[in-house]
């Protein structure tokens, strides 16, 4: 236990005691999220940048719900499907209140919701110049990762399915694959619809799990909150106790010596 | 007395009539824009918040004021 103490999370030289990392989107109300947040222990929340409501001062603003002190919001350009568009979103971003560390996530299509790697690839490069530090929502293609991480990627944040799927990991070996290649942190992002999804990321061999829908959209998101609260750690213990070999046929776990 | 002349602006794609030689800091304390909770775009270009006292804004003019939202 006290080598899963040590066991943070690292990413672009800032440390984390948590793994799951927890998207703000899709809840009834901000004091829903609020609680769902605190209960599921993320340190970290994705948020969206959006204009302000000028006829409506009176709106309650995430920022009051949530502490940018107490916890890391990252930036994320969800709904640009170009370069162009992602970059003015961070860009601004930075300016609310210096924020460096960013989600980068440039959609390609609006049905699948699958991103567009040669937009992406394009805008992690300009952002990397720019003294961002990116987290780079992708494909779970390992070339693609690569070139991500050759073009100054903080992290690598492959699918596991179409955002808000709730399908699970649909591609475990180009995880695995992703994993031996890279030291960078891995973190799946989006698709995940229970709890053991996350558990399987982990086992996986994965950094972290980003998480939104299946929290914010379950008959019960303070459970699930909790629910994929522990099913990170248990992962992440999981992977780090270093599980046997698989076999074909059965070994038994009673010694046969002594058998009367 | 002179009559002060007025200009339209858009404003996160709403028109607003202001005065003329409105700074632009003037337009947002008059919105109760929450200055540390914002970013402003001035017609495409990221507005420094510390030297909107010296922008005078001009007819036409395109104001983009974004916070952070719930999302994933």
């Amino acid at each position: 236990m006290d080598n899963l103490k040590k066991d943070s999370l690292i990413i672009a030289n800032k440390k984390f005691n948590s793994r799951l990392i927890v998207g703000t989107g899709k809840y009834k109300s901000m004091s829903e999220c609020a609680k769902a947040i605190k209960l599921s222990g993320t340190e970290i929340v994705t948020v969206a940048v959006r204009r302000v409501n000028i006829s409506d001062k009176n709106k309650p603003l995430l920022m009051d719900y949530i502490d940018p002190k107490k916890i890391t919001y990252l930036p994320n350009t969800a709904g640009c499907f170009n370069s162009k568009e992602a970059l003015r979103t961070l860009r601004l971003a930075r300016e609310i209140g210096g924020w460096k560390l960013v989600k980068l996530e440039v959609l390609g299509d609006k049905k699948n919701l699958f991103p567009d790697m040669i937009e992406t690839l394009k805008s992690t490069e300009v952002l990397a110049k720019e003294g961002f530090k990116v987290m780079v929502y992708c494909n779970d293609d390992p070339l693609m990762a690569k070139r991500l991480e050759n073009s100054g990627a903080d992290a690598i944040m492959p699918l596991a399915a179409p955002i808000g799927s709730g399908l699970g990991i649909q591609n475990k070996i180009n995880i695995q694959i992703i994993r031996k290649q890279t030291k960078l942190p891995l973190i799946i992002d989006a698709g995940l619809g229970q709890a053991s999804d996350a558990t399987i990321a982990m086992e996986l061999g994965c950094d972290g799990v980003l998480v939104n829908t299946a929290i914010a959209k379950a008959k019960k998101p303070f459970e699930m909150a909790l629910a994929f609260k522990n099913a990170v750690i248990a992962g992440r213990q999981s992977y780090k106790s270093g599980r046997i070999d698989k076999i074909l046929m059965g070994n038994p776990s009673s010694p046969s010596k002594g058998i009367i | 007395m002179k009559k002060i002349k007025k200009i339209k602006i858009k404003i996160n794609g709403k028109i607003k009539s202001i005065n003329q030689d409105s700074t632009l800091s003037l337009v947002l304390k008059n919105l109760k824009i929450p200055l540390n909770k914002v970013a402003i775009e001035l017609n495409e270009e990221i507005i420094d918040k510390k030297k909107i006292n010296k922008i005078k804004l001009n007819k036409n003019d395109k104001i983009e004021i974004v916070h952070f939202i719930g999302g994933g």
